[in-house]
């Protein structure tokens, strides 16, 4: 029974990560997006659900108490908007500029959540978000379960729309944005608007991600969104695949499921004392397993083939360069 | 307000602009953005430690020079410092980035330098832990310079140490044949390797001057404020707004771009509060990437 239980728990989480790579596949895996600030629309998408959904506090401002379905289309909107305008400041340059920008729009979305106290609560956080069948908290099995249900539909959900979206003409525009810039706008497409919109979408999807553990849990504070938290959907999305959406929810399951279960070991095997440590060494182990994977298997478990750079700019440097590792 | 932000930006900025040299230098001849380089600067400062303590065990106590708050040991270590990151770098692009960088992948470079800076910055934490340390925890009289500005003995030593390395590294760039080789590399690499330019050692230069450079930033850091496993992570997005405002590929855009960084980080300290000074280089990056995408002294890219 308790085992149940933990798998419940085990794969809600699991699944919220994947939901997360979703959002991340479509602008990465499928645009060619590089965003390493994910933690921070992530969060965006957390506190925006929490503040509409948290009964009134006096502390902060709003706590509006809105049901949690608002709260989730809330965050998807703002998600949204925040990764449009971030795309719009940035995607005319060359794509490292994303890179550096999303970085930041993280450290700044971080800085916002540990300061201003009156909107997110600084350092204690927000806690008593409304949780779905939070009367079932009584018996946490049927808890975990029901959650577990919710999160499976929202990923389906989400899964097939951007398996459709992959398919459709639009999705068709921005694989052939990321194969070939120039034959794409010469055919009338404007390689910026598309970017955008894909990361607009992926951002309202990590930002639901966000949304749906805050949620589950019921309690967030700035600590759940440091850049580890990126790192580990890079590292999920890499594994499973970049371009393959069966890959992001296969290799978020299997790399969270790895982080997890190495921990479970770290705290079994080291005294109390030394657990800081183990967990750095965690880290070092995922980095280096990030590292090993893109030179011998770039491509992942399921990623359908050799990426070619982005033409254009890029592309002059990419023959120019490949000269480069004698 | 007081004029002693402008001190303090100044030295701020100096950590900054030498830090981003080396961003700047990676990318414009290596052509990606080096996630890893504050990683660098927190193994080259705590090597640097390292090394003090085991001259500090050999030799036992070593006075410091006239009013500095190091002697001698603190020199010799950070050469030793600055020898051990420019390896850092050198292997870890023959390790990693060189491999990466022959499949012609830009952007998958960059994604193996944010593997390889969680993982160094997590090995520190796992060698050294989190735990905060000095250098020094002695503590210095500042002395008034006039107008309300007050400044310490290691910090004028330290401001004079950052001139004399970005002249010696603009000298470099500009008088030597290696530099030349650089900068033709850095504006048109296929033209370049026709000319006969040899790229390897010319990349080999790159990661010697940035990882050295990343120490010495990190070393200031570590002398003014304190060491963490965090400290150069913490300056990365500092260092690429100063990169970019300078203008990619310009090593005086860098510095300068450093300077304007530091200076406005701390006249916002002054104005708005310290709790939100990393905004600062967020918000300059963005209004240089909207106004003047190239930076202050950047070419348009041919």
């Amino acid at each position: 029974m308790d085992l149940l239980g933990y798998g419940a728990f085990f794969l809600t989480t699991a699944l919220i990560f994947s939901l997360v790579t979703l959002g991340l596949n479509l602008q990465w895996g499928l645009t060619g997006l590089f965003n390493v600030g994910l933690a921070g629309f992530v969060a965006i998408g957390a506190y925006t659900s929490a503040l509409l959904t948290t009964p009134d506090d006096a502390a902060r401002l709003g706590g509006f108490g809105l049901p949690i379905l608002v709260g989730w289309l809330g965050a998807m909107v703002v998600g949204g908007i925040a990764a449009a305008l971030t795309g719009m400041a940035t995607l005319r340059l060359k794509s490292d500029y994303l890179a550096i920008t999303t970085f930041g729009v993280a450290v700044v979305v971080q800085l916002v959540a540990l300061n201003a106290q009156k909107l997110t609560g600084g350092p204690f956080g927000i806690g008593f978000i409304p949780r779905p069948f939070g009367s079932l908290a009584e018996t946490p099995l049927l808890f975990n379960l029901s959650n577990l249900a919710v999160v499976c539909a929202v990923t389906l959900v989400v899964f097939f729309a951007l398996e459709h979206l992959s398919r459709s003409p639009w999705g068709r525009v921005l694989k052939a944005l990321r194969e070939d810039e120039r034959a794409a706008i010469s055919l009338g497409k404007s390689a910026r608007f598309y970017r955008i919109q894909a990361f607009a979408v992926g951002g309202a999807i990590m930002a639901l991600a966000g949304a749906l553990q805050a949620h589950f849990t019921g309690f967030i504070a700035p600590d759940n969104y440091l850049p580890i938290l990126t790192f580990q959907v890079w590292v999920m999305l890499i594994v499973g695949g970049s371009g393959s959406n069966l890959g992001a929810v296969i290799g978020s399951i299997l790399v969270w499921g790895i982080w997890a279960g190495s921990g479970t070991l770290t705290s079994v095997l080291f005294a109390p004392e030394q657990q800081a440590r183990a967990a750095s060494l965690q880290i070092v182990a995922i980095g280096v397993m990030l590292c090993v994977i893109l030179l011998i298997r770039p491509n992942g478990l399921f990623g359908d083939r050799l990426r070619r750079p982005r033409l254009g700019k890029r592309a002059k440097v990419a023959t120019a360069k490949s000269s480069y590792g004698s | 307000m007081s004029l002693q932000f402008v001190v303090d930006g100044l030295l701020t900025g100096s950590m900054i602009g030498l830090g981003a040299i080396g961003v700047t230098l990676t990318y414009s001849i290596l052509r990606f953005s080096n996630f890893a380089h504050g990683d660098f600067m927190a193994w080259g400062t705590y090597a640097t430690l390292a090394v003090v303590s085991a001259i500090g065990a050999m030799f036992g106590k070593v006075a410091p020079i006239g009013p500095l708050s190091f002697g001698w040991p603190l020199l010799v270590a950070l050469v030793v410092g600055m020898a051990f990151t420019a390896l850092l770098a050198l292997l870890l692009d023959k390790v990693l980035f060189s491999r990466l960088r022959s499949q012609g992948q830009a952007i998958i470079v960059v994604m193996a330098s944010f593997g390889a800076s969680m993982a160094l910055r997590s090995l520190l934490e796992f060698t050294f832990s989190s735990r905060p340390t000095y250098f020094s925890r002695a503590i210095q009289i500042a002395m008034p310079v006039g107008f309300g500005i007050r400044i310490t003995p290691d910090q004028i030593a330290l401001l004079l140490l950052t001139a004399v390395l970005v002249l010696g590294v603009h000298l470099l760039m500009t008088r030597t044949q290696t530099g030349r080789a650089m900068q033709a590399l850095s504006q048109n690499a296929a033209l370049a390797r026709i000319v006969g330019i040899d790229v390897a050692s010319v990349v080999r230069v790159t990661w010697i001057i940035g990882g050295a450079l990343a120490c010495v930033a990190g070393v200031m850091i570590g002398i003014l404020v304190q060491i963490r496993p965090f400290m150069g992570f913490d300056m990365l997005l500092p260092m690429f707004a100063a990169a970019i405002l300078g203008g990619i590929g310009s090593i005086p855009g860098a510095v300068l771009g450093g300077l304007i960084i530091g200076l406005a980080e701390a006249g916002a300290v002054q104005l708005i509060g310290a709790e939100w000074r990393a905004a600062v280089s967020f918000i300059i990056l963005m209004a240089v990437l909207f106004v003047r995408p190239i930076g202050l002294f950047g070419v348009r890219e041919r």
